[in-house]
């Protein structure tokens, strides 16, 4: 049995939000750079200054996106971990609480009927999973909603198949159009049930950009579905383009024998996660 | 890059067209879901808004805070459609541009053409680049809604395409 204290967790969510909120991920800074290079006009307009919006981001030290989100938090428990001192998810909590404060970022968290700000970006959207070992690890993403806000579940039929899935991933992007900043990531969950789909596409974002699933017949649906998705001709911004995904990452779960869940998690080009190991 | 100084005239609006990219400076407001719904709270009412919207331009948006010695913290657009139902009424009261990202409804492309206004569309996920186009910032309404209340923000050269102009060019039909 190992033991970590609950100040150790709070520090580390606290390190991870602020850079996370600082900075692209590197896979999907040279994703966008090529993107810019195979556009024109005004969608090439768009991602050179997004791109120049990266580096002004890092040189004063402001948040790439004033949608600094939903504070998801994925921790992975080793079960031989003992977590001493304050709950794990007032830890967290603390530790979104002190960098959302200290770094300037934007408090997005309200109560969805009265619409009330809690004012200090709490609750984070925790996720943990008891996995074997004594460590502890965490990715932390921050989540807009201009993009989980254009994301989609769908219950299709086991018939429906290959050809449903791609046909969902594709729909999805396609009726988001111009509104989620594209160019955007997919996060698909495939399988498993309506709450674990959806948690499943929350996950594949989590992976790196230009990654493929080591399933072959899951990596060809990734390909398949971004070809579609790009044939869409959304482009950056929605300003027209050969670029409207930058990827799309697919998971899989055993489902049951009636059914086939497929959620589509749209990120959009702002693409923010760190990981850390405890 | 054409460079536009706000406020915006009928003269200025009348040669944009859907498609270039203009520089913008002068002086927005900032408004987005909570301070659209309460504007039309107070329209429903007949209570007289605690600001004119007449001549203004209107930046969806709602900025991060402001780190030391800035005027503002990241700002970038939200997504225009929320506003959506909530725009022809706004662009009734004499509002004459609108700033924020992504398509806007048939009814709204209508009342831009009925009201000889325009739609500019600010780059989304470019939030440190306008943070710092913003030189300074002043509350006008609503404190209690943080970084949804509406704010005047004096802005230098702030990017942006023209996304639907008052003759009915719109960059998102292609």
């Amino acid at each position: 049995m190992r033991t970590i204290f609950s100040k150790q967790i709070e520090d580390a969510v606290y390190a991870l939000a602020e850079r996370a909120c600082l900075r692209l991920t590197p896979s999907c800074r040279v994703a966008l750079t090529q993107a810019a290079e195979e556009e024109s006009g005004a969608a090439k307009f768009a991602l050179e200054t997004v791109l120049a919006n990266a580096d002004t981001a890092a040189r004063e030290k402001m948040a790439v996106c004033q949608d600094t989100g939903y504070a998801v938090v994925l921790a992975e428990i080793g079960q031989d971990v003992h977590i001493e001192g304050e709950p794990l998810s007032e830890a967290v909590d603390e530790g979104v609480r002190r960098a959302y404060a200290d770094c300037c970022f934007r408090k997005s968290i309200c109560d969805p009927l009265t619409r009330v700000n809690t004012a200090d970006n709490t609750p984070a959207s925790l996720h943990t999973e008891i996995v074997p070992g004594d460590k502890v690890r965490l990715c932390f993403l921050p989540k807009g909603f201009g993009s989980e806000n254009m994301s989609r579940l769908y219950m299709l039929t086991p018939a429906m198949g290959r050809a449903g899935i791609v046909d969902a991933i594709v729909e999805t992007v396609r009726l988001a159009g111009s509104k989620p900043c594209p160019p955007v990531v997919c996060g698909v969950g495939i399988g498993g049930t309506f709450d674990t789909c959806a948690h499943l596409a929350k996950k594949a974002l989590t992976r790196e950009l230009g990654s493929h699933h080591p399933r072959e017949d899951v990596a060809s649906i990734e390909q398949e579905a971004l070809e579609k998705i790009n044939a869409l001709g959304i482009g950056a911004q929605g300003f027209g383009g050969k670029v409207t995904a930058l990827g799309v990452l697919c998971e899989v779960l055993p489902t049951h024998i009636a059914g086939l869940p497929v959620a589509v998690n749209i990120q959009c080009h702002c693409m923010r996660c760190e990981k850390a190991e405890i | 890059m054409k460079r536009i100084t706000l406020p915006l005239t009928d003269d200025i609006i009348e040669d944009l067209r859907a498609g270039e990219s203009v520089l913008l400076s002068g002086e927005i407001l900032t408004g987005r879901d909570c301070a659209h719904k309460r504007i039309c709270e107070f329209l429903d009412r007949k209570e007289p808004l605690p600001f004119s919207l007449a001549g203004e331009t209107i930046y969806y948006a709602g900025p991060c805070p402001a780190p030391a010695g800035k005027a503002c913290g990241s700002c970038g657009p939200t997504t225009s459609a929320r506003m959506d139902s909530f725009a022809p009424r706004l662009l009734g009261l004499g509002l004459k541009g609108m700033i924020g990202k992504g398509e806007r409804s048939e009814e709204v492309c209508a009342a831009i053409r009925k009201e000889h206004a325009v739609y500019f569309a600010a780059i989304g996920g470019a939030g440190a680049l306008y943070g710092n186009a913003i030189t300074n910032s002043e509350l006008v309404a609503f404190p209690d809604l943080l970084s949804e209340a509406v704010y005047r923000f004096t802005v230098k050269d702030f990017p942006c395409i023209v996304a639907i102009d008052c003759k009915g060019g719109n960059i998102y039909i292609k």
